[in-house]
């Protein structure tokens, strides 16, 4: 079988590559930038770092929006961190910048009005471990308890008026939405590749999935 | 909720991981890879190494330490220690690094900072600050920041530089007192409460750990978000999982 991670240029994909590596010895995964080598692929991880408006623009102009989209609608699909939050509609960060609409809903900053939590002031970025609640079953869930802790670290958070959508959330310190859903498609705001067992636990229910949720 | 994290630091010189007390004294504790697993084993929230290999030859080891412990070991992973240039930063991202400590370039080239953080995201720029107290007994407390390892005082205030140093995209602020560092007397507190009151961004306490209370300690009393230490893991005097069972005792949230 054969994943493809897609590299556009926006941060370093080594820890996925090594955390998949680790999963999936028997798979062939390739590190790309080549839409067809995307579009060849059995399954597809689009992970992301950095900011918002350069990753849509790298995306653009590597020609790779497209086949993101296309594969986003049949094949099981990972986006991870800035891969998950590209697939909304629009995001705050760098001036509300437009996004590829997979899925209705904005990423919003965190509101430093509401940064307090029992007198203390929570600090952002959302930086380390927090608990992620399962808010419904899925297949990449499987062997993973509910309220598992996984490692964060991000400004901005994933908002959606379709709660069906929602699979996992955490609190930071109100309630927000960390991992999503659809047919062929989860996303998470947690980093899978650096959070230990859990995170590989996670990975490999992605290598064994068919895609069906 | 978010955890408080303990973060074990790995001093690495030619390969190997030492401990000394005041860059002096320095002692063998082991091969990186190994003591990376056993940490991870514990239970550590991250990893830190500081690269203070003296020799420009040797400067490459680190890479391939990282390489190794990267396949290996799921958990975020910082490196620091001679980083100059943004190509630096590149080469140790490349190598598996998910965060890299700038501390003495800070000073000398800040904008290198801004520059690292504008092409890799403030989430790998971590900026380390060596502060030593200038203020007299008596007077409000003042910390000045120091380069190369301690010895070149810079003149600017340590709370007014990790200010200017989120302003120009660090993710997080490595804060070490160079009061308490290697005198296992616990952090300086009141230096780790000043800068991590003022910034937004996450503060990770380093410097002085002796005993398990001094983590908590730092997190309580310092308002740090992460604690760092070394000695007392390296040594087996004691483990990362009971520095969070007594973390979690005294009500401080943390990843068991």
């Amino acid at each position: 079988m054969q994943i493809a991670v897609i590299d556009y240029g926006m941060g370093n994909l080594r820890s996925v590559m090594n955390a998949l590596q680790q999963v999936a010895p028997d798979h062939t995964l390739t590190l790309t930038s080549d839409p067809a080598v995307i579009a060849a692929a059995d399954k597809v991880v689009f992970p992301g770092q950095g900011a918002m408006r350069d990753c849509m623009r790298e995306l653009t102009e590597r020609g790779l929006r497209e086949v993101v989209l296309d594969t986003a609608s049949k094949k099981p699909f990972l986006g991870i961190c800035v891969g998950a939050q590209l697939l909304f509609e629009m995001s705050e960060e760098g001036g509300n910048t437009p996004a590829l609409g997979v899925f209705p809903g904005q990423v919003l900053r965190f509101p430093a009005e509401r940064m307090q939590l029992e007198g203390e002031r929570l600090k952002v970025p959302h930086m380390g471990w927090n608990e992620v609640h399962q808010t419904r079953a899925h297949p990449l869930w499987a062997g993973i308890p509910s309220g598992e802790r996984f490692y964060f670290v991000h400004s901005y958070y994933m908002h959606t008026p379709d709660t069906s959508l929602i699979v996992g959330e955490s609190a930071y310190p109100f309630a927000f939405t960390v991992a999503v859903a659809r047919a062929n498609i989860f996303a998470t705001q947690f980093h899978p590749e650096k959070s230990h067992a859990a995170g590989l636990k996670l990975l490999s229910n992605f290598v064994a999935w068919n895609g069906v949720a | 909720m978010l955890a408080k994290r303990i973060i074990p630091c790995l001093d690495v010189t030619d390969g190997r991981v030492v401990k000394g007390v005041n860059f002096v004294g320095l002692r063998d504790a082991g091969d990186p890879v190994e003591i990376a697993r056993r940490y991870d084993q514990q239970g550590a929230d991250e990893l830190t190494f500081l690269d203070i290999t003296a020799s420009s030859d040797n400067r490459d080891l680190i890479l391939h330490i990282i390489e190794a412990v990267a396949e290996q070991v799921f958990i975020p992973l910082t490196v620091g220690g001679g980083v100059r240039k943004v190509e630096d930063v590149r080469r140790l991202l490349n190598a598996g690094a998910d965060k890299v400590g700038i501390n003495t370039t800070a000073v000398t080239n800040p904008q290198v900072v801004e520059d690292a953080a504008g092409y890799f995201g403030s989430q790998a720029i971590v900026v380390a600050i060596d502060a030593k107290r200038v203020s007299q007994p008596g007077e409000a407390p003042r910390w000045q920041v120091f380069t190369h390892g301690g010895r070149n005082a810079t003149g600017l205030d340590a709370v007014e530089w990790a200010l200017e140093m989120q302003r120009r995209g660090a993710g997080e602020i490595l804060l070490t007192s160079m009061d308490k560092d290697g005198t296992r007397s616990g952090f300086d507190l009141a230096l780790t409460r000043a800068v991590s009151d003022a910034v937004q961004i996450p503060v990770i306490a380093s410097g002085g750990v002796g005993k398990l209370q001094d983590l908590a300690d730092g997190i309580k009393l310092g308002h740090a978000d992460a604690v760092l230490a070394a000695s007392i893991f390296h040594f087996g005097d004691h483990t990362v999982g009971e520095a969070k069972q007594l973390m979690r005792e005294q009500g401080i949230e943390v990843r068991l």
